[in-house]
């Protein structure tokens, strides 16, 4: 497979130096990387300029409702877990709408990947705070400053039983596309906060801010990402200097293994028959 | 002695006090005898306290409604006089805990019933414990009906196997005591007899189990939902059986959550279903639109309860139709159908399945708190008339030969050729925004217009197929009973009481499909009709506001009720005799 091959005959509609862009090509290289075909990847996309994507990248895909493509995407892979099912949402999406669906997602541990494109406002609605944004911030709908402290959704993921909890950034594709490979690769549900800044309306988080501050926690010497309360305390430094990486990566059971049922083939490639109820009705006779 | 054909029977007391379990029992012991059951439980929402009140109907031939009047009641507490004494008929048994609860002779003779006082604590305790009165009830009450206990130790057994051989013997030893006190105590002429019967292939059963039984039946593989009274049976059932079955049953952290992944899993190709009462439904009802946008098979239950908000949320009532016509913003095809009992649950239950993927839409199957929740005893399920259609879902050899393949293809019966993600060469996207016939967003005036249209054209075709109304009664008669759901047994156990000239004057008909709309079907019927009458459970006429919608006609005559009781065969005997 190239990178043509999850490119479809519609071309971005994202800005000139949109962050999405980095993201996009950082996915679309680790899909090549990893050797998928497009038929064997659902993409479940939200609502957002990020998830407008769905037109873009050929593979399956499901543009989903506002918030909610993390569900759909677990369901789909309960389904056919022969399928590579990646969400892919904005941070509104992640963390405002559908919050309490990433949370209890990561309790799950679904087999997914989940990119947020973390641009910290909402963009396609013209510039509003968003759940990532920092406090503070002055929006069109906080023209007084953000009063709420910005969600942080690294240590959110870690309190939730993460086992994938990763931190990324468009201005490094190269980064990008292996913690993407990395992500896809994990048995449970993986989670890539991609930074990407929003060259329209943010003004505050741009490619510079995140260069001038940005270090790569994986680099640190004695960081060991298997350890959740280095990773804990990882998650909370935020200021002049700001990590990311993979902070936390630890094998657990996933929603679909702990399943007796689901052994062996994929439940919907499994024939569809009249179920014989015979022994089910006799508790009732 | 005097012989019976039927025994309406009603034990409360308040929760804890195993108030369903016993009446649970009772109905297998008759359903062992060859009788026929429908149960009906009233209880707050808690889980101990309060008032529950469980109601047994025994009848020689099929029963699915409730009278107003009982035969026996039995009181467990106090309270159960000053709520239910009424509720016995002229002549009617009251059994009472003697060891609690003061009833004087005068207060029976003014409501005309006779007082069976047993001290079901003190027998229960000498058996074992307090807890077993209700097993001493069941046991008081096979002796005033003159049956013996030969069903009763084996369903007694069964139901208390799993807490070991003490537990079991404490309780047949309970059940006995309390038929000998009767035996030995009571020689009056209120005791009756019920004739003994020939065994039938029954099954005691809720709709709910029925429904769900239904669907694994049509090869369910996914259900998800989160629990919300009266629809968790459902849940429960499912969960229970889900190892077995092969199937995965999942409770989402929210109705949003379940909605959207069932909606996963269908797209990926499962046979998927969610199940919720008005509330949950209301939140599913964001992504309701995006079901029928997608084009992806689902079957939605909803099984209502009386509303609005949390309302009373453990009582029945059929409020939720007009919201299923409505619920989600935009213009989109759905279909709504409601079962009328255990019965039409399974078949439904199984069809639901087909419809959804045959027709790509969402299916909203309508139930409430009556039929869900109450058992009734129906002929073992069988499955010979079910059958799996799964539509124009397409294999991979069928793909292989298309030139190109188009998910939404605009086609002449509405519904598009359908591949699963997975598949080679049948990409596509689907899309919440408005798509051409690939999937890419397109907003343009002709390609909006043509996929709406083509959406719209799957109700047309199947409108076409769709079974007609159900129609009871002399089929020629000029007066007219209408109804929807669960009215189904008060309306037809009701007829069947009727004298021979009224009978014959009256037919009933049912409408289980409610949209698309039996809309020739209806209007023939109705313009044929001398006289109309509406039966429903809700304040507003739901059903009788879209007959008037869809067919021109205003039905004057209404019988609602919508107190959270379903309606009593005998209120709807005193309406058919006006009619």
């Amino acid at each position: 497979m190239k990178i043509k091959d999850f490119e479809t005959s519609y071309k971005p509609t994202w800005c000139p130096g949109c962050g999405n862009f980095g993201i996009w090509i950082a996915l679309k290289n680790a899909l090549v990387e990893l050797g998928l075909k497009p038929e064997q990847v659902l993409m479940v996309h939200g609502i957002g300029c990020s998830s407008n994507g769905a037109n873009f990248t050929r593979a399956y895909s499901w543009h989903s409702l506002h918030g909610r493509p993390v569900p759909t995407a677990v369901g789909a892979k309960l389904a056919n877990k022969d399928l590579t099912v990646i969400a892919l949402s904005g941070d509104g999406d992640a963390y405002g709408e559908g919050m309490s669906h990433f949370i209890h997602a990561i309790r799950g541990n679904a087999n997914i990947t989940y990119i947020t494109h973390d641009n910290k406002m909402y963009s396609l609605t013209t510039g509003q705070a968003s759940p990532t944004s920092n406090k503070g911030f002055k929006t069109k709908s906080t023209p007084d400053g953000l009063i709420e402290k910005a969600a942080n959704p690294m240590s959110l993921a870690l309190a939730a039983g993460g086992t994938f909890v990763a931190r990324s950034f468009s201005g490094n594709a190269v980064h990008l596309k292996d913690t993407i490979k990395a992500a896809i690769t994990h048995k449970g549900f993986s989670l890539v906060d991609a930074f990407q800044p929003c060259v329209t309306f943010n003004k505050l988080n741009t490619f510079k801010w995140y260069f001038d501050r940005l270090y790569n926690i994986n680099e640190q010497e004695g960081y060991n990402a298997q350890d959740v309360e280095q990773a804990y305390k990882a998650s909370l430094v935020w200021g002049n200097k700001i990590p990311y990486g993979i902070f936390y990566q630890k094998a657990r059971d996933t929603y679909g293994s702990n399943l007796p049922q689901l052994k062996g083939t994929a439940l919907i490639k499994r024939k569809v028959q009249v179920r014989n109820i015979d022994q089910l009705t006799k508790e009732f006779a | 002695m005097k012989t019976k054909n039927n025994l309406s029977w009603k034990i409360a007391g308040e929760a804890g006090f195993g108030i369903k379990s016993a009446g649970m029992m009772f109905g297998k012991i008759f359903m062992r005898t060859g009788y026929e059951i429908f149960d009906y439980t009233e209880y707050p929402s808690l889980v101990r306290g309060g008032h529950n009140v469980f109601q047994l109907m025994v009848d020689v031939r099929p029963v699915n409604s409730v009278t107003k009047n009982v035969d026996v009641l039995v009181a467990l507490n106090q309270n159960t006089i000053t709520e239910n004494l009424s509720d016995l008929c002229k002549d009617g048994v009251l059994v009472y805990d003697s060891d609690v609860i003061k009833v004087s002779a005068p207060k029976l003779k003014q409501n005309h019933v006779h007082g069976i006082g047993i001290p079901l604590s003190t027998i229960a305790k000498d058996a074992g414990g307090e807890l077993m009165r209700n097993v001493v009830a069941i046991g008081a009450t096979l002796a005033l009906v003159g049956q013996s206990l030969t069903v009763a130790n084996k369903v007694i057994r069964e139901t208390f196997k799993h807490k070991g051989v003490k537990v079991v013997n404490n309780n047949i030893k309970a059940l006995k005591a309390g038929f000998e006190y009767v035996k030995q105590n009571y020689k009056e002429d209120f005791i009756c007899e019920l004739p003994n019967l020939d065994k039938k292939d029954n099954i005691l059963i809720s709709a709910n189990e029925s429904l769900a039984l239904g669907a694994l039946a049509g090869g369910l593989n996914f259900y998800v939902a989160y629990p919300m009274t009266p629809s968790s049976s459902i849940l429960h059932y499912l969960a229970k059986v889900a190892q077995k079955t092969g199937t995965v049953v999942k409770h989402a952290e929210d109705e949003i959550a379940v909605v959207n992944m069932a909606l996963g899993a269908a797209h990926a190709g499962a046979r998927a279903m969610v199940g919720t009462s008005g509330g949950g439904l209301a939140l599913m009802s964001e992504a309701l639109g995006l079901v029928s946008l997608t084009e992806t098979p689902l079957v939605m239950v909803n099984v209502q309860r009386a509303g609005p908000a949390t309302g009373i949320p453990t009582w029945t009532e059929q409020g939720d139709l007009q919201f299923m016509l409505h619920a989600a913003p935009g213009d989109f095809p759905r279909m709504v159908i409601a079962p009328g009992d255990a019965q039409e649950a399974f078949d439904l239950g199984a069809e639901a399945l087909n419809l959804a993927e045959t027709y790509q839409l969402p299916v909203i199957i309508l139930s409430d708190k009556l039929i869900a929740e109450g058992n009734t005893t129906v002929k073992r399920f069988k499955t010979n008339k079910v059958k799996i259609n799964r539509g124009k879902l397409l294999t991979q050899a069928q793909l292989n030969k298309m030139k190109k393949y188009l998910r939404y293809k605009v086609t002449e019966d509405g519904v598009s050729p359908r591949s699963l993600p997975g598949m080679k060469k049948g990409l596509f996207i689907a899309n919440s925004d408005e798509h051409n016939e690939y999937g890419f967003s397109w907003e343009s005036s002709e390609n909006r217009i043509k996929q709406v249209d083509k959406r719209n054209r799957k109700l047309e075709t199947f409108a076409k197929v769709m079974p007609d109304p159900l129609v009871y009664g002399n089929p020629k008669a000029k007066k007219t009973v209408v109804f929807w759901g669960s009215n189904k047994g008060a309306i037809l156990d009701s007829y069947v009481q009727l004298p021979e000239n009224i009978k014959k004057k009256i037919r009933v008909m049912q409408l289980q499909y409610l949209w698309p709309f039996p809309k020739k079907f209806v209007s023939r019927i109705l313009q044929g009709s001398k006289d109309v009458l509406l039966v429903e459970n809700n304040s507003n006429s739901q059903l009788g506001n879209l007959i008037a919608q869809e067919t021109g006609i205003q039905i004057k005559k209404k019988l609602l009720k919508y107190d959270g009781r379903p309606f009593y065969r005998e209120e709807i005997i005193s309406a058919l005799k006006k009619f």
